[in-house]
Protein backbone atom coordinates (compact mmCIF):
# COMPACT_ATOMS: atom_id res chain seq x y z
CA UNK A 1 0.00 0.00 0.00
CA UNK A 2 2.76 2.47 0.88
CA UNK A 3 4.31 1.90 -2.54
CA UNK A 4 1.04 2.85 -4.20
CA UNK A 5 0.74 5.98 -2.06
CA UNK A 6 4.35 6.92 -2.89
CA UNK A 7 3.69 6.34 -6.59
CA UNK A 8 0.50 8.39 -6.74
CA UNK A 9 1.62 11.34 -4.60
CA UNK A 10 5.08 11.51 -6.21
CA UNK A 11 3.48 11.23 -9.65
CA UNK A 12 0.94 13.97 -8.93
CA UNK A 13 3.63 16.38 -7.70
CA UNK A 14 5.46 15.84 -11.00
CA UNK A 15 2.22 16.40 -12.95
CA UNK A 16 1.84 19.81 -11.28
CA UNK A 17 5.37 20.62 -12.44
CA UNK A 18 4.62 19.37 -15.95
CA UNK A 19 1.51 21.58 -16.19
CA UNK A 20 3.58 24.61 -15.15
CA UNK A 21 6.25 23.67 -17.74
CA UNK A 22 3.71 23.32 -20.55
CA UNK A 23 1.57 26.37 -19.82
CA UNK A 24 4.24 28.92 -18.88
CA UNK A 25 7.68 29.87 -20.19
CA UNK A 26 9.40 28.58 -17.07
CA UNK A 27 12.27 26.11 -17.55
CA UNK A 28 12.97 22.97 -15.47
CA UNK A 29 15.57 25.03 -13.56
CA UNK A 30 12.87 27.54 -12.55
CA UNK A 31 10.65 24.65 -11.47
CA UNK A 32 13.44 23.18 -9.31
CA UNK A 33 14.02 26.50 -7.53
CA UNK A 34 10.30 27.25 -7.15
CA UNK A 35 9.40 23.79 -5.87
CA UNK A 36 12.31 23.75 -3.44
CA UNK A 37 11.31 27.14 -2.01
CA UNK A 38 7.68 26.02 -1.87
CA UNK A 39 8.84 22.96 0.08
CA UNK A 40 10.67 25.17 2.58
CA UNK A 41 7.57 27.34 3.07
CA UNK A 42 5.17 24.38 3.31
CA UNK A 43 7.57 22.65 5.70
CA UNK A 44 7.95 25.82 7.75
CA UNK A 45 4.22 26.23 8.32
CA UNK A 46 3.80 22.52 9.04
CA UNK A 47 1.72 21.62 5.98
CA UNK A 48 4.21 19.24 4.38
CA UNK A 49 4.77 16.89 7.29
CA UNK A 50 1.33 15.21 7.02
CA UNK A 51 2.08 14.51 3.35
CA UNK A 52 5.42 12.91 4.28
CA UNK A 53 3.64 10.74 6.87
CA UNK A 54 1.06 9.73 4.27
CA UNK A 55 3.20 9.21 1.17
CA UNK A 56 6.74 8.56 2.43
CA UNK A 57 9.15 8.75 -0.49
CA UNK A 58 6.34 10.13 -2.66
CA UNK A 59 6.73 13.33 -0.66
CA UNK A 60 10.44 13.23 0.23
CA UNK A 61 11.95 12.28 -3.14
CA UNK A 62 10.55 15.24 -5.14
CA UNK A 63 12.60 18.42 -4.63
CA UNK A 64 9.73 19.73 -2.45
CA UNK A 65 10.88 17.17 0.12
CA UNK A 66 14.40 18.60 -0.01
CA UNK A 67 12.90 21.97 0.91
CA UNK A 68 10.88 20.34 3.66
CA UNK A 69 14.07 18.81 5.14
CA UNK A 70 15.78 22.22 5.02
CA UNK A 71 12.90 23.89 6.89
CA UNK A 72 12.55 21.01 9.35
CA UNK A 73 16.28 21.14 10.11
CA UNK A 74 16.25 24.91 10.57
CA UNK A 75 13.32 24.71 13.02
CA UNK A 76 14.92 21.89 14.99
CA UNK A 77 18.20 23.81 15.06
CA UNK A 78 16.39 26.93 16.25
CA UNK A 79 14.70 24.92 19.01
CA UNK A 80 17.96 23.64 20.44
CA UNK A 81 20.49 26.36 19.58
CA UNK A 82 18.53 29.54 18.88
CA UNK A 83 19.69 31.83 16.08
CA UNK A 84 22.86 29.83 15.47
CA UNK A 85 20.76 26.69 15.08
CA UNK A 86 18.50 28.47 12.60
CA UNK A 87 21.60 29.04 10.46
CA UNK A 88 23.13 25.58 10.83
CA UNK A 89 20.03 23.37 10.99
CA UNK A 90 18.93 23.45 7.34
CA UNK A 91 22.22 22.47 5.74
CA UNK A 92 22.95 19.97 8.51
CA UNK A 93 19.72 18.13 7.74
CA UNK A 94 20.41 18.05 4.00
CA UNK A 95 24.20 17.66 4.12
CA UNK A 96 24.09 14.08 2.84
CA UNK A 97 22.28 14.96 -0.36
CA UNK A 98 24.35 18.08 -1.02
CA UNK A 99 27.68 16.34 -0.38
CA UNK A 100 26.61 13.40 -2.53
CA UNK A 101 25.58 15.69 -5.38
CA UNK A 102 28.93 17.50 -5.30
CA UNK A 103 31.21 14.47 -5.02
CA UNK A 104 29.32 12.22 -7.45
CA UNK A 105 28.87 15.14 -9.85
CA UNK A 106 32.61 15.70 -9.81
CA UNK A 107 33.50 12.03 -10.23
CA UNK A 108 31.01 11.42 -13.05
CA UNK A 109 32.25 14.41 -15.00
CA UNK A 110 35.77 13.00 -14.85
CA UNK A 111 34.78 9.42 -15.72
CA UNK A 112 32.26 10.02 -18.51
CA UNK A 113 32.44 12.02 -21.71
CA UNK A 114 29.24 13.85 -22.71
CA UNK A 115 27.35 12.15 -25.50
CA UNK A 116 27.34 14.24 -28.66
CA UNK A 117 23.88 15.56 -29.29
CA UNK A 118 22.38 14.68 -32.63
CA UNK B 1 5.26 34.60 -48.17
CA UNK B 2 7.32 37.69 -49.03
CA UNK B 3 4.37 40.06 -48.98
CA UNK B 4 3.32 39.20 -45.46
CA UNK B 5 3.01 41.96 -42.88
CA UNK B 6 4.53 41.45 -39.48
CA UNK B 7 1.19 40.60 -37.93
CA UNK B 8 0.36 38.09 -40.60
CA UNK B 9 3.73 36.50 -40.18
CA UNK B 10 3.27 36.27 -36.42
CA UNK B 11 -0.05 34.47 -36.90
CA UNK B 12 1.55 32.17 -39.43
CA UNK B 13 4.47 31.42 -37.09
CA UNK B 14 2.18 30.74 -34.15
CA UNK B 15 0.33 28.17 -36.20
CA UNK B 16 3.59 26.43 -37.03
CA UNK B 17 4.75 26.18 -33.39
CA UNK B 18 3.90 22.63 -32.36
CA UNK B 19 1.28 22.54 -29.64
CA UNK B 20 2.52 20.66 -26.60
CA UNK B 21 0.70 17.40 -26.14
CA UNK B 22 -0.60 18.28 -22.69
CA UNK B 23 -2.29 15.06 -21.76
CA UNK B 24 0.49 12.77 -22.89
CA UNK B 25 3.09 14.94 -21.14
CA UNK B 26 1.11 14.85 -17.90
CA UNK B 27 0.67 11.10 -18.09
CA UNK B 28 4.38 10.50 -18.72
CA UNK B 29 5.38 12.91 -15.93
CA UNK B 30 3.02 11.04 -13.60
CA UNK B 31 4.40 7.62 -14.54
CA UNK B 32 8.11 8.52 -14.53
CA UNK B 33 7.85 10.62 -11.34
CA UNK B 34 5.77 7.92 -9.70
CA UNK B 35 8.22 5.17 -10.59
CA UNK B 36 11.20 7.14 -9.25
CA UNK B 37 9.34 7.82 -5.97
CA UNK B 38 8.29 4.19 -5.66
CA UNK B 39 11.91 3.18 -6.07
CA UNK B 40 12.78 5.77 -3.41
CA UNK B 41 10.24 4.14 -1.12
CA UNK B 42 11.93 0.79 -1.73
CA UNK B 43 15.30 2.22 -0.64
CA UNK B 44 13.63 3.92 2.35
CA UNK B 45 12.15 0.63 3.51
CA UNK B 46 15.47 -1.16 3.09
CA UNK B 47 17.25 1.46 5.21
CA UNK B 48 14.53 1.42 7.87
CA UNK B 49 14.87 -2.36 8.05
CA UNK B 50 18.59 -2.04 8.70
CA UNK B 51 17.71 -0.16 11.89
CA UNK B 52 18.53 3.45 10.94
CA UNK B 53 16.50 6.32 12.42
CA UNK B 54 14.31 8.68 10.40
CA UNK B 55 17.06 11.26 9.83
CA UNK B 56 19.64 8.72 8.71
CA UNK B 57 17.09 7.11 6.40
CA UNK B 58 16.21 10.46 4.80
CA UNK B 59 19.90 11.26 4.30
CA UNK B 60 20.74 7.77 3.05
CA UNK B 61 17.87 7.72 0.57
CA UNK B 62 18.94 11.12 -0.77
CA UNK B 63 22.57 9.98 -1.13
CA UNK B 64 21.65 6.76 -2.98
CA UNK B 65 19.19 8.48 -5.34
CA UNK B 66 21.65 11.29 -6.04
CA UNK B 67 24.30 8.68 -6.86
CA UNK B 68 21.98 6.82 -9.21
CA UNK B 69 20.89 10.08 -10.87
CA UNK B 70 24.54 11.05 -11.35
CA UNK B 71 25.52 7.63 -12.71
CA UNK B 72 22.59 7.49 -15.15
CA UNK B 73 23.44 11.03 -16.29
CA UNK B 74 27.05 10.01 -16.87
CA UNK B 75 25.91 7.00 -18.90
CA UNK B 76 23.62 9.25 -20.96
CA UNK B 77 20.52 7.39 -19.79
CA UNK B 78 18.99 10.12 -17.63
CA UNK B 79 18.69 12.53 -20.54
CA UNK B 80 16.58 9.91 -22.31
CA UNK B 81 14.41 9.46 -19.21
CA UNK B 82 14.09 13.24 -19.12
CA UNK B 83 12.90 13.39 -22.72
CA UNK B 84 10.18 10.89 -21.92
CA UNK B 85 9.23 12.03 -18.44
CA UNK B 86 9.70 15.80 -18.56
CA UNK B 87 8.97 17.18 -15.10
CA UNK B 88 8.62 13.59 -13.88
CA UNK B 89 12.38 13.25 -14.31
CA UNK B 90 13.30 16.82 -13.33
CA UNK B 91 11.47 17.20 -10.02
CA UNK B 92 12.68 14.12 -8.08
CA UNK B 93 16.06 14.52 -6.38
CA UNK B 94 17.60 12.44 -9.18
CA UNK B 95 16.76 15.41 -11.43
CA UNK B 96 18.65 17.73 -9.08
CA UNK B 97 21.58 15.36 -9.42
CA UNK B 98 21.20 15.45 -13.21
CA UNK B 99 21.19 19.26 -13.11
CA UNK B 100 24.61 19.12 -11.43
CA UNK B 101 26.31 16.37 -13.43
CA UNK B 102 25.09 17.42 -16.86
CA UNK B 103 26.71 20.91 -16.99
CA UNK B 104 29.78 19.60 -15.13
CA UNK B 105 30.36 17.04 -17.89
CA UNK B 106 29.61 19.47 -20.68
CA UNK B 107 32.12 22.05 -19.45
CA UNK B 108 34.83 19.51 -18.63
CA UNK B 109 37.01 20.89 -21.44
CA UNK B 110 37.17 24.28 -19.69
CA UNK B 111 39.20 22.71 -16.91
CA UNK B 112 38.70 21.24 -13.47
CA UNK B 113 38.17 24.51 -11.64
CA UNK B 114 36.34 26.92 -13.95
CA UNK B 115 34.85 24.11 -16.00
CA UNK B 116 33.70 21.22 -13.84
CA UNK B 117 33.70 22.71 -10.35
CA UNK B 118 32.22 26.04 -11.34
CA UNK B 119 29.67 24.99 -13.97
CA UNK B 120 28.20 22.18 -11.86
CA UNK B 121 26.43 24.91 -9.87
CA UNK B 122 24.76 26.64 -12.81
CA UNK B 123 21.38 25.25 -11.68
CA UNK B 124 22.27 23.81 -8.28
CA UNK B 125 23.63 27.20 -7.19
CA UNK B 126 20.29 29.03 -7.41
CA UNK B 127 18.59 26.03 -5.84
CA UNK B 128 20.94 26.19 -2.84
CA UNK B 129 20.78 29.99 -2.60
CA UNK B 130 17.00 30.03 -2.36
CA UNK B 131 16.80 26.86 -0.28
CA UNK B 132 19.34 27.92 2.33
CA UNK B 133 18.10 31.51 2.50
CA UNK B 134 14.48 30.52 2.98
CA UNK B 135 15.35 27.82 5.53
CA UNK B 136 17.33 30.26 7.68
CA UNK B 137 14.39 32.68 7.48
CA UNK B 138 12.04 29.89 8.55
CA UNK B 139 14.25 29.13 11.56
CA UNK B 140 14.44 32.79 12.60
CA UNK B 141 10.70 33.31 12.09
CA UNK B 142 10.10 30.26 14.25
CA UNK B 143 12.19 31.83 17.03
CA UNK B 144 10.38 35.17 16.76
CA UNK B 145 6.95 33.57 16.82
CA UNK B 146 7.61 31.15 19.69
CA UNK B 147 9.42 33.73 21.86
CA UNK B 148 6.42 36.00 21.63
CA UNK B 149 4.26 33.41 23.31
Amino acid sequence: MEYIRAFIVGGLICVIGQIILDTTKLTPAHILVTFLTAGVILGGIGLYEPLVKFAGAGATVPILGFGYSLAQGAIEGAKSNGVIGAFTGGITATAGGIAAAIIFGYIMSLVFKPKTKN
Amino acid sequence: MENMTNKEYQKYAEKKVPKPTYFKNMLMAFLVGGIICTFGQFIRNLLFKSGLDEKAVAGGTAIILVFLGALLTGLGVYDKIGKIGGAGAAIPITGFSNAIVSPAMEHRTEGLIFGVASKMFIIAGPVLVYGVTSSVLVGILYLLLTKGR
